[in-house]
């Protein structure tokens, strides 16, 4: 049985420091505000909403700190690239990076509804202040600024007025209301059916962050979060003066106070991560100024476009992927697509397959349904960003790595084979040993362009004499008659019918427990990564066959799991 | 991007007003705010808002997803006919509905948010967008004919299949031999009773 909690530990680590630095700077910040003497004036007007409203703006200034680091590739790819303790926790919890984002943005959220709330409180509170009815210290709070050489506490100097005024009159409060606008049309356009139906309008929707990082930078410049000097309060001692506020007055034990308002503190807190975020978006655009060529271009019949190109130092792993943008379709979409070669070939290659108005355009673009092919230097000009490392990089580091993948999310494993192929010619010693492949798909036609890729390693594996080495299963989940029978027919041949190949298809899908377990007895005390790439449904039940199969034991079998996700 | 289906944006956008809405008139109302009617106003127009904008619509091409136990209020939506189909009125309902809001600072964002669905609803009734209910499938009952093969019309014994094939005939896969018409044995059958 399986002990999950070793595997899954660090993400809920993580995430409870995140959940923890948050109430620690809410509750830290609160006490402040409602203990500290400077502010108790001001106190008397809000009560407990002015701590409220502070205390969740600091976390409003945590949160969007880190709302830009989970989505730096570039940033995540280097630190991926050095970490150097503990690489394999640490590189899966790099892969986790969209979650992270997620996580923030619901705390950006939740952050924001109590600093709104608090400040409608706050508002209303200091418009009542300023009424006949009010009486007191309150009365005398909000008269202060009225003479000169008196600097006002209360930001509404009249009570002959609303509101709705007062708000669309300070900095704070229309940054505060284009803030507020930006992250709703930024969240209604980011649930996960606006981004099923179409990805562009929540691609360019979520640039409103922009004028989001902008208003917030400015909100505070009002300075209406009012406080006493502090040379006001050596002169004037507010324990004893709050009860005497008749007898205030320019000289005596209790001089006028002098308030001063607070400096806004949220552009010191988010200007870090802005840099960073422009050098990512300027990193991308330089890469788009390189030139790429373009080899090859091969249409295959089940609406797949296989690109091969070439670019001035580019480097990969297997696994790795890249971004695509094609300025003749669409100047401002970048799209990620895994490189399907492995890095000893002296091209880089990719997969496409028509499955959106983007990459429809693109085939249509490369001509992928006319009939004659089109000339070199009539082929559209493409730029790529990349690559960036994803979990299959860690392939290599497992004695035994399952590979399982899903119709067109075999591409990863494409280019980890073609890899293990070039690795096996050039006789490297490889801390891999064995090596299992699950590819599970609908639709025969779209063996055909793989099917050539694993003849050819079928074949040199024979030769090396490493047959053992690679294990493959193959899963046809569809078929019609005229297919059942044509395969009931060749049943007893050597080769599959549908493959070529010596092993054979199963048909159906696998039953996952059966291969875990003959996995966890023929690899009884080895670590086994498991990596997938497909259907969310999937990825739960296979991430529930790595905890159970997993053992108690320390020295036993453990499975790893790894997902990839676009 | 000519391929945007708004009234989904702006339903998801119509939600999150409505519920803007209800929770500024909750606040404005139970802290007494001047002007706290405009709030329990608010909190009105935003339950009807949500109670509108629950049932997604269908999208035009590709399967849509439901929200949760929604087909409830899909029934009730589909008895007004046209005044629920159409982007139109939707738009200007919405407008309408937000203007009040206006006028309490509480609600100020609901009524932005409620205007800014209205307008991304016009541009859905200017594309010729519909509301569309979405219907439960009807659930297939198999047909109990057509998956049934012709059952074998000899009876056993039957000699083996090349002795049964007639030399016309295509490769059939596995396929039990019906040649039709009455079977002759090549070998006498002999029913022995013991």
């Amino acid at each position: 049985m399986g002990c999950w909690i070793l595997n899954e530990s660090l993400s809920i680590i993580l995430v409870l420091s995140w959940l923890g630095v948050n109430l620690y700077l809410f509750i830290d910040t609160f006490c402040w505000y409602e203990e500290e003497e400077s502010f108790l004036y001001t106190r008397v007007i809000l009560g407990s909403t002015l701590a409220w409203a502070r205390a969740s703006a600091v976390c409003l200034n945590f949160n969007c700190m880190l709302i830009l680091l989970p989505i730096s590739r570039n940033l995540i790819s280097f630190m991926r690239g050095t970490s150097t303790c503990c690489r394999g926790p640490w590189r899966r919890q790099l892969d986790k990076n969209l979650k992270f984002h997620k996580l923030v943005a619901y705390g950006i959220a939740v952050n924001a509804t109590i600093h709104i709330v608090a400040h409608l409180c706050n508002l209303q509170r200091y418009h009542w202040s300023q009424s006949a009815h009010a009486e007191g210290l309150l009365a005398v709070l909000s008269k202060l600024g009225n003479a000169p050489n008196e600097s006002y506490l209360n930001p509404i100097r009249t009570f002959h007025t609303n509101t709705i005024t007062e708000l669309l009159t300070t900095i704070a409060g229309v940054t505060g209301l284009i803030i507020s606008l930006a992250l709703i049309l930024i969240m209604t356009s980011s649930t996960e059916f606006i981004r099923q139906v179409s990805y562009e309008l929540f691609w360019y929707t979520h640039h409103v962050f922009i004028i989001f990082f902008i208003s917030l930078a400015i909100h505070g410049a009002g300075r209406i979060v009012r406080g006493q000097t502090p040379e006001s309060q050596l002169q004037h001692n507010v324990t004893f003066c709050r009860d005497h506020y008749a007898q205030w007055q320019k000289a005596a034990p209790c001089p006028m106070p002098q308030f001063s308002g607070k400096e806004p503190s949220a552009w010191k807190w988010v200007l870090g991560p802005v840099v960073l975020y422009a050098f990512e978006r300027i990193i991308r655009f330089w890469r788009f100024q390189q030139d790429v060529v373009i080899t090859k271009v091969v249409s295959h019949p089940s609406g797949v476009l296989e690109l091969h190109m070439k670019k001035r130092n580019f480097k990969m792993d297997p696994g790795q992927y890249i971004l695509i943008q094609c300025p003749s379709v669409s100047w401002l979409e970048w799209h990620p697509f895994t490189l399907t070669s492995a890095p000893q070939e002296n091209f880089f290659s990719v997969h496409i397959r028509a499955s959106g108005d983007w990459t429809e355009a693109l085939c249509k673009a490369f001509g992928a349904e006319g009939p004659a092919p089109q000339e070199p230097w009539s082929l559209p000009r493409l730029a790529v960003d990349g690559p960036f490392g994803t979990a299959l990089t860690d392939v290599f580091q497992y004695p035994v790595s399952v590979c399982i993948a899903a119709g067109i999310g075999v591409t990863p494993f494409a280019s980890l084979l073609k890899s293990i192929w070039y690795k096996c010619e050039s006789q490297i010693q490889l801390k891999l040993s064995k090596v299992y492949f699950y590819w599970i798909c609908r639709d025969p036609k779209a063996f055909e362009w793989f099917a050539d890729l694993l003849l050819s390693l079928e074949t040199l594996m024979s030769e090396r004499g490493k047959a053992h080495f690679l294990s493959y299963h193959i899963f046809l989940t569809g078929w019609d008659e005229n297919q059942a029978v044509h395969i009931a027919l060749h049943w007893d041949e050597s080769t599959d019918v549908i493959t070529g190949l010596k092993q054979k298809t199963f048909y159906g899908r696998p039953n996952w427990s059966n291969e875990f377990r003959q996995m966890a007895y023929a690899h009884p005390s080895s670590s086994i990564g498991v990596f997938f790439c497909g259907p969310k449904a999937l990825s739960k039940t296979l991430q529930r066959m790595c905890r159970l199969y997993s053992s108690a034991d320390p020295r036993g079998v453990h499975f790893y799991y790894n997902k990839e996700s676009f | 991007m000519g391929q945007i289906e708004w009234a989904m944006w702006a339903n998801e956008q119509a939600l999150a007003s409505g519920l803007i809405l209800i929770m500024g008139g909750i606040v404005a109302t139970a802290g007494q705010f001047t002007k706290w009617y405009f709030g329990v106003y608010s909190i009105g127009a935003g339950v009807f808002v949500c109670l509108l904008e629950y049932p997604r619509g269908k999208r035009r091409k590709g399967s849509t997803m439901e929200r949760c136990g929604q087909k409830y209020m899909t029934k009730v939506l589909k008895l007004f006919g046209p005044l629920t189909r159409n982007y139109y009125i939707r738009a200007f309902l919405h407008l309408g509905l937000s203007v009040p809001a206006g006028f309490l600072l509480a609600t100020i964002l609901g009524t932005a948010c409620l205007a800014i669905a209205s307008s991304i609803y016009l541009l859905a009734a200017v594309r010729g967008e519909q509301w569309i209910p979405i219907e439960p499938k009807p659930k297939e009952r198999p047909q109990v004919g057509a998956t049934i093969k012709q059952p074998p019309s000899n009876p056993p014994p039957r000699p083996p299949a090349e002795a049964r094939k007639k030399p016309s005939e295509e490769e059939a896969a596995g396929a039990v031999g019906v040649s039709g018409g009455p079977q002759e044995n090549p070998v006498p059958v002999i029913d022995e009773v013991v």
